[in-house]
């Protein structure tokens, strides 16, 4: 196994299209899992660690371009104000030896379900950006991530950062795990206000084969917000509505059973995170906090 | 003769520990914090192969061949090992020697090693194992306890899949009570989860003798098996310990240990073996799952007339320890309490399961959830305060077990309630936001206080400590008074006992230092050139391995006072130790300690025996047990009734320990026991569906984190036993015992729901029980509140 260590993404992007098959590594933190656990046996390991272009964020026509290698440390540290629904999906994840290591274009790479990083970046409609010697290209995240670990990277191309618009309503990330930390998603739900757009994004994770935006949730809400004219004179929502909510966010889950969870506690769990992250984030629009 | 020269441990560090009952931090604390503890898979040796183990990836198959051919030929492999290599006995077992070395004809469990590999590199000898060429055919595993236990069940054994019954009756077996109630319970699979996996060293010694580095709880017993499987003599077998990673029962059966010795002798080169996270979980024994069936009855006022209780433990495909297991489940079913009456059925059965073992608590962690939920549902329905009902019926010296043994002195159940019950409670959680850390859900962020219920609960339990039903257990220990280098006194102490992180080292520092009454003390590396310590379990090593060394010791100062006394004319009972000398009764010096030993060291070895215990009878009675040790929890828990998910609050409790050695590593042991019995009740299960397990990671095997784990408030109480040394109760298993059952009340009283399985998942919690899947309403429809799709 050759361990290559380009300080470029030129010099990355090289090694890349010589060895397509190559392994990219950024933080580790699901690649050494892969590599112990004896499931994974590349031939060439690539570590992107010493590319500092990918460690780079900044702004770009309205929106943020974050790069791939950015930690969840970092972006909790520096985008927490920027990026809260992500900030708080990046705080649930792992333990802070792995928070300081993982990264979300690794998050992007692995493609889980259960990639506490994704859910936020499908209410945000963010794009991912794919290098190759080839060029560059943009996909939504929804058309990146094409199925449980998978996903539309080519052959020879790398994640090189992920584009968001910077957050202009409240945002939530709530997410079941049976234990208070250091747990792999058991669901969650990712939700964001666009009061620009009058529009609620919601997105279900491990509740999938992929995260799954929950649009007929969406479209209910907007119709209610619409409705009461909650935009411009925002109150509190009722119940029914926020129920109502929630359990067209289970319609929009697709889960399995498995070692972590029942399909039936999963549907029943995205509702009731439905449910409540809409009500903290309108709660938090009507307090004016945005 | 021998090529390799010997890993040498470092010479034992001299300690100045404080005197029995005072704290004195750990000598290992220090180095294990900093991460500069030498492990057992730290070893090391110049020239050394690695082992690796290949293993049955079903849990029933016959075995038609295994075809080494290719995996030999695989340039850096040094030997492929089967069953027709095993020198000597090609099965070994503690109590019954039923499992085989490496498997042959037949595999019982999935992992169950059926070949071996040395090769240059471990993951040349990882490879090679996957060129190993086994013909199986696969069989139905026989995965339901219960049905293993019917006639008809294909037999996993030629004895037969009952590997022990205990029919225990006690009292009047027609008696009948004004209320009874019933339950059923079950416990699943704990797993010891160490945090060092199995791993060890096997040297060749030229001659055909090995020595053995290696993580162990009981050095002799391995000793003992390895000898009789590796064809050789114990004297040809010595083991030295290597730093233990957690233990908790799960190094009490052989892994690798064979396996290692096997390899070197065969390549006439050390052998190192370690298992990864993964294979650990396949590498030892598991807590026995558990289904019970109680029934008890009582008088209006709460008073126990009987208990009837069932009891079918899964002791997976081997013995193990099953047997003693069985035992301790079938005595202490009861709890506990002052029960006239007993009717106790416990089987425990092979399956094609994982086998089960010894774990922390052994036998009486189950039954404890199942008492314990007993006396809560009887005190629901007789209107009684739950506390209340388990003092009025609280065992005290004076009364009899369900197995006739009369309680001795000190049994203060009722006193360990009521002080736990007087302790303060943790104040309400405060209005307004709440830091998410103090919420369930952590800061997984799923809750803000909404459907947030707390919930308050109690469990008392009990058990043996030390070996029990008629074993001669004993403990050996060499105690040497001698000069240094530099002419000051230093005591030496040799024992076997294990240090699997309890802290027996530094006891032993401890009783060494407050009976000879010298500053400066080494323990020496345990090993097999001294005689046996008996095993680092059941509580026992205190008592037992500090028993001899306090018996040792007492041996050396009389010797010591005996030489002074003739030295000076005088008589020895005239005569005692004190700050580093020797002085007569009014006090004067008649001889500092260097002017004692400098015409030589004295030195003594003992075995220390502890009183007889006998075997049950045909009715389960019988004195079997040498000592009670009970403890009391209190839990408070928050329950976010919705969702299921939990953060316990506290935990209180309260122990009788007879005497507090050393008070800080009794509250490690508080602490930890606790940790794990919170472990058990909400998230610590190995997944088993058709014998195969589900979850062998830590990433799905669930241990309670910091943020899972709250702080213990602690009470002990110290009524001396006086057949103790010292008046001590062993204290290592008491708190994971009554843990869970307090946890669980907790919840119970925070969902208002029956919980009748540990660990409880979340589904339970919330009443998710069966699958569902809503049927879609029209998108958008408001649908009335009580719309809501199907819930169980
Ligand atoms: C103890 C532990 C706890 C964890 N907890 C969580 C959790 O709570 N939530 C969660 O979501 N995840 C969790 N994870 C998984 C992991 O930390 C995350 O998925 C993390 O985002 C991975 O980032 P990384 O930089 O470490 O990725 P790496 O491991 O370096 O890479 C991950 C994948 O992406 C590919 N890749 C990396 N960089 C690129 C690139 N530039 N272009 C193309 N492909 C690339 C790699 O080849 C690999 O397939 C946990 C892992 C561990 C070990």
């Amino acid at each position: 196994m050759d361990f290559l260590q380009p300080t470029s993404l030129t010099e990355a992007l090289d090694i890349m299209s010589a060895h397509p098959e190559a392994l990219p590594i950024l933080g580790g933190t699901d690649v050494m899992v892969e590599l112990n656990f004896d499931r994974r046996r590349p031939a060439q390991i690539v570590d992107l660690g010493r590319v500092a272009e990918l460690d780079d964020w900044g702004a770009e026509n309205g929106r943020l371009r974050i790069g791939a290698g950015v930690t969840y440390a970092r972006l909790i540290a520096d985008l927490g104000e920027r990026l809260p629904g992500l900030a708080i999906a990046s705080r649930t994840v792992g333990s802070p030896q792995i928070r300081n290591r993982g990264t979300v274009g690794g998050n992007l790479g692995t493609s889980s379900p259960a990639g506490d990083g994704l859910p936020p970046l499908y209410v945000s409609d963010a794009e991912v950006e794919l290098v190759s010697s080839e060029g560059r290209r943009r996909v939504p995240v929804e058309r990146f991530i094409t199925g449980p670990k998978r996903n539309s990277l080519a052959p020879g191309e790398l994640i090189s950062a992920f584009l968001i618009p910077e957050a202009e309503g409240p945002q939530q990330y709530a997410k079941i795990g049976t234990r208070n930390a250091m747990v792999i998603a058991v669901c969650s739900v990712a939700l964001a206000l666009h009061p620009s757009e009058r529009q609620v994004a919601a997105c279900v994770g491990s509740a999938g084969p992929t995260p799954i935006r929950a649009l007929d949730a969406e479209r209910f809400i907007a119709g209610v917000l619409e409705e009461g004219n909650l935009w411009e004179s925002p109150r509190a929502l009722g119940d029914t509505a926020l129920r109502r909510f929630g359990e067209l966010v289970e319609l929009a889950a697709r889960p399995i059973s498995d070692v972590r969870g029942t399909a039936a506690y999963r549907l029943h769990a995205v509702g009731v995170l439905g449910e409540r992250t809409l009500k903290w984030a309108w709660n938090d629009y009507c307090g004016g906090s945005r | 003769m021998r090529t390799t020269p010997l890993p040498r441990p470092a010479p034992a560090p001299v300690q100045r520990p404080g005197v029995v009952g005072e704290t004195t931090t750990r000598i290992d604390g220090g180095p294990k914090v900093k991460g500069e503890f030498e492990y057992s898979s730290d070893l090391w040796a110049d020239g050394m192969l690695w082992g690796a183990t290949l293993r049955s990836p079903h849990p029933h198959a016959t075995i038609w061949s295994i075809d080494i051919s290719r995996a030999l030929a695989l340039p850096g492999v040094y030997a492929v090992l089967t069953h027709e290599d095993v020198p000597g006995r090609k099965v070994y077992g503690m109590e019954i020697p039923d499992q085989p070395v490496l498997a042959w004809e037949r595999a019982r469990y999935q992992g169950e090693a059926i070949a071996l590999v040395a090769a240059d590199h471990p993951e040349t000898a990882r490879r090679a194992c996957d060129a190993i060429d086994v013909a199986y055919e696969v069989l139905e595993p026989l995965s339901d306890p219960e049905r293993a236990m019917a006639a008809d069940a294909p037999k996993l054994h030629l004895s037969g899949n009952v590997l022990r019954h205990i029919t225990l009756r006690h009292g009047d077996q027609a008696a009948t009570a004004d209320v009874v109630m019933t339950g059923e319970y079950e416990v699943g699979s704990q797993d010891q989860a160490f945090l060092g996996p199995e791993s060890g060293l096997a040297v060749p010694d030229g001659d055909g003798g090995v020595d053995l580095y290696i993580a162990t709880q009981w050095l002799h017993v391995d000793r003992d098996q390895l000898a009789e499987s590796l064809g050789l003599s114990p004297e040809q077998v010595r083991l030295t310990m290597a730093g233990v990673g957690g233990a908790f029962g799960g190094r009490e059966d052989l892994s690798m240990q064979i396996h290692a010795c096997m390899l070197a002798l065969h390549t006439d080169r050390p052998v190192k073996i370690v298992y990864n996270r993964e294979e650990s979980f396949f590498g030892h024994v598991h807590r026995h799952p558990c289904r019970m069936h109680y029934e008890h009855g009582a008088t209006r006022d709460g008073e126990l007339v009987y208990v009837k209780a069932r009891i079918v433990l899964d002791g997976g495909a081997y013995a193990s320890s099953s047997t003693a297991v069985c035992s301790n489940a079938a005595c202490f079913a009861c709890g506990p309490y002052n029960v006239p009456s007993a009717t106790v059925d416990c089987s425990v059965v092979y399956t094609n399961n994982p086998p089960c073992g010894a774990m922390r608590g052994f036998g009486a962690v189950q039954v404890a959830f199942g008492h314990e939920s007993q006396m809560d549902k009887l005190a629901a329905a007789l209107g009684i305060d739950p506390v209340e009902l388990r003092i009025k019926n609280a065992l005290a010296p004076g009364h009899r077990l369900p197995t006739g043994q009369v309680v001795r002195e000190p049994a203060p159940v009722a006193e360990l309630l009521e002080r736990l019950r007087a302790m303060p409670l943790p104040p309400d959680a405060s209005p307004g936001p709440r830091d998410l850390r103090e919420l369930p859900g952590g800061v997984s962020n799923t809750t803000h206080g909404e459907d947030v219920r707390r919930g308050i609960g109690y469990g008392v339990g009990f058990k043996n400590v030390g070996f029990s039903e008629g074993f001669d257990d004993y403990a050996t220990a060499r105690v040497a008074l001698s000069l240094d280098g530099d002419g000051d006194p230093l005591v030496s102490v040799h024992t076997a006992a294990a240090e699997v992180g309890q802290g027996v080292v530094t006891v032993q520092a401890q009783i060494a230092r407050t009976e000879l009454q010298v500053e400066r003390v080494a323990v020496l590396t345990a090993d097999t050139q001294v005689g046996s310590a008996g095993s680092s379990s059941a509580s026992r090593q205190t008592y037992m391995t500090g028993g001899a060394v306090k018996m040792a010791c007492e041996a050396v100062r009389e010797r010591l006072l005996q030489r002074v006394a003739d030295h000076a004319g005088l008589d020895p009972f005239d005569l005692s130790l004190a700050g580093g000398a020797v002085i007569d009764s009014r006090g004067e010096t008649v001889a500092t300690l260097a002017e004692a030993l400098v015409s030589a060291p004295i030195e003594e070895t003992v075995e220390f025996h502890h009183a007889e215990t006998y075997p049950l009878d045909e009715n389960g009675q019988g004195d079997a047990h040498l000592q009670l040790a009970f403890s009391a929890h209190r839990a408070v828990a928050d329950v976010d009734t919705r969702l299921g998910l939990v953060r316990v609050v506290e935990l209180a409790t309260t122990q009788e320990v007879g005497k507090a050695l050393n008070p800080q590593a009794l509250d490690g042991q508080i602490d930890g026991g606790s940790a794990q019995g919170l472990g058990l009740a909400l998230l610590e299960e190995i997944q088993i569906r058709d014998s195969q397990v589900l979850n062998a990671s830590f990433t799905d095997y669930l241990l309670p984190t910091i943020l899972d784990m709250p702080p213990v408030k602690k009470q002990v109480l110290e009524h001396p036993d006086p057949d103790a040394p010292y008046g001590l109760k062993g204290v290592g298993e008491p708190p994971n015992i009554s843990t869970p059952p307090a946890v669980v009340a907790a919840l119970r009283s925070a969902c208002s729901r029956e919980l009748a399985r540990i660990p409880v998942r979340p589904e339970q919690l919330a009443g998710i029980d069966e699958p569902r899947r809503s049927r879609p309403p029209a998108p958008g429809s408001r649908g009335p509140a009580g719309a809501r799709p199907t819930r169980s």
